[in-house]
């Protein structure tokens, strides 16, 4: 063995240290991802809540940032929950439905041409959901409900579809991994494959399917482009007299509040333009805990079967 | 119990019992009511494709491809600077999620120990992966616009604030990609003298590797969709040509299709617009046809 050789494992042992430490601030790039988002939106949102005080942006039943500088986020708080519990409505049934087919029912082949095709309605461009909303959903609706050119509920039903992948999907893998053996005792008693999916598989499910669930209504409150599109930029309370109302006619969402301001001119400083990163961080807030709660939700559940 | 009697109250024959019948019938009808929800969403789509495809005949022309936009005319308008625009955003995007993406893939799954900052690494990629892109539109706004001063709407901060928004989801492909491959390949690597980097480099990588353009494709295709962040960090939502350096003011097309959208004259909403979107369509469904063949390739090879 020559010196050399010695010399050049120390090379090669320095090199894959270089890259291990490369790799590394790869990973790390994520955690900075974070922080940064964190650090822009509370730059902004410190300066903001000096300005208008914390309570009466989260109190205050008035958005109205341009015209009579009020900026009460409720209204578009209880924009955004319709948007969020009309897709609800749409995407929760059909997708837990989807799931039980393709789990319980649907033949290897049917699966395999099925599931990629689901899969299909969660990579279309909001955009085009939007697009799709204020074109043809709306135009249809109006023939037989009394319904505004911008609405809540064809932007609720374009949500929901976009979200039924999310759901089946998550709720088809819990399902999966609901082990044979139940299902196996369960015919054995003479159930049916009705009682099999209803009582033993979605139950055995439910903390996978809940997860599901958080993580596609997370998804909701955060979609952006159908609501800016087609549910116009009206905040308006709840009013729990007409909850028909509030699907029928305009509401603003958190989202679409700010395109609105982000595509007016109200650009560096302004408490209109931090306003802007107010919002952005109550939503932030709001998605971030609930993407967290599904994980910890989904992992509950992963414990007991693994 | 003997097998037959349980496959009587299962099949719910003619011999078998009331009870069995109406458990047949509710489980034949529970099955058609999961396969239609199943069907729902698809065929909802393929309606509105349909509508779109109809209403884009005589619109999507060689001319709106390539003349610039407008506003006025639906007649005169084009789609040339947003095309363009989105694939100049594309290249960006994927020369700075993948070294970046893949390069976090393999520190997680290769060289991370499982301990907690692991761990706290992968929930927080996961969480990523869930923050509304119009957050991501906050951090390129505050991060690169304000802060770095890289200019509003410019090409360098569209592509970054849109890899960032990807990323995540890049890494996770990947991680499972790297995950696939077999720890016999390594251990023979090992086993012959190889480093750890030599292993990776040589062993683990081109094992990964269509599994992790597959992953980093599909994610390109999310982010040619993405809107909301360019919204936020004011790309200009009508370009007059295209970009010709990182920092040229560029617009994409999701973002024209919300401009023209915004028209009253019914000539866009129904004609123009709908060009725009079998456009985005057309570039999104070739780029994922791209990644379905490298799979295939792929599965085909590991099948022989």
């Amino acid at each position: 063995m020559s010196e050399h050789d010695f010399a050049h494992d120390g090379v090669r042992t320095a090199r894959g240290a270089a890259f291990r430490y490369l790799f590394a601030l790869c990973a790390l790039l994520s955690i900075a991802t974070t922080a940064a988002i964190v650090f822009t939106l509370l730059y902004d949102a410190v300066d903001f809540f000096g300005a208008v005080g914390p309570a009466e942006f989260l109190l205050g039943t008035q958005w109205s940032p341009t015209n009579e500088h009020t900026f009460g986020v409720l209204p578009l708080i209880s924009g955004t929950l319709t948007i969020t519990i009309g897709s609800a409505i749409v995407a929760l049934p059909i997708g837990l439905l989807t799931a039980i087919y393709l789990s319980e029912y649907a033949t290897e082949r049917r699966r395999a041409y099925l599931k990629p095709a689901i899969e299909v309605l969660a990579g279309v461009p909001t955009v085009v959901y939007g697009y799709f909303a204020l074109v043809y959903v709306t135009p249809a609706l109006d023939t037989f409900l009394p319904i505004g050119t911008f609405n809540a509920l064809s932007a609720s039903i374009m949500v929901g579809i976009m979200i039924i992948p999310m759901v089946s999907s998550l709720s088809e893998d819990a399902m999966s991994a609901v082990p044979d053996s139940l299902r196996q005792a369960s015919y054995g008693l003479g159930a049916t494959k009705f009682t099999v999916s209803t009582s033993v598989v979605v139950p055995a499910a439910l903390s996978g399917i809940f997860s599901s669930f958080i993580l596609a209504l997370s998804r909701a409150i955060g979609e952006t482009m159908i609501v800016a599109i087609a549910a116009g930029q009206t905040p308006r309370l709840l009013d729990l007299t007409d909850p028909a109302g509030m699907f029928l006619d305009s509401v603003q969402t958190m989202t679409a509040a700010m395109v609105q301001i982000g595509q007016s001119d109200v650009v560096g400083q302004g408490v209109e333009y931090q306003s802007l990163f107010a919002v952005g961080l109550t939503l932030f807030v709001i998605t971030f805990a609930m993407n967290l709660v599904s994980e910890w939700v989904a992992s509950r559940y992963r414990e007991v079967y693994q | 119990m003997a097998p037959e009697d349980r496959l009587e109250t299962d099949g719910g024959t003619a011999t078998g019992t009331a009870f069995g019948r109406v458990s047949r019938r509710k489980d034949v009808a529970f099955r058609y009511l999961t396969l239609s929800a199943a069907l729902v969403g698809i065929v909802s789509l393929a309606v509105l494709l349909a509508n779109v495809a109809v209403d884009a005949v005589g619109w999507l022309t060689w001319d709106f491809l390539t003349r610039q936009p407008s506003l006025r005319d639906p007649h005169e308008a084009g789609f040339y600077p947003a095309l363009l625009g989105s694939i100049a955003l594309m290249l960006l995007i994927a020369l700075v999620t993948f070294p970046l993406g893949v390069g976090a893939a393999i520190y997680l799954e290769e060289y991370a120990s499982d301990g907690p900052l692991t761990r706290f690494i992968q929930i927080n990629i996961a969480n990523l992966a869930g923050v509304p892109s119009v957050v991501y539109g906050l951090l390129g706004l505050g991060l690169f616009v304000s802060l770095l001063d890289l200019g509003f709407g410019t090409l360098i901060v569209a592509g970054f604030t849109v890899s960032l928004l990807i990323l995540p989801i890049v890494i996770i492909s990947a991680q499972e990609a790297i995950r696939a491959v077999p720890d016999s390949l390594r251990q023979a690597s090992y086993g012959m003298g190889a480093t750890k980097w030599q292993t990776i480099r040589n062993v683990v990588l081109p094992r990964a590797m269509p599994g992790i353009l597959t992953g980093t494709i599909l994610a390109l295709g999310r982010a040619i969709g993405e809107t909301a962040p360019l919204i936020m960090i004011g790309a200009p939502t009508v370009v007059f040509g295209a970009p010709n350096s990182l920092f040229s003011k560029i617009s994409a097309m999701p973002l024209q299709i919300y401009t023209w959208a915004d028209q009253p004259q019914l000539e866009f909403q129904y004609g123009v617009v709908a060009a725009g979107v079998v456009t985005l369509l057309v570039v999104l469904l070739s780029i994922n046809s791209v990644a379905i063949l490298i799979r295939n390739r792929y599965q085909r090879r590991t099948g022989q």
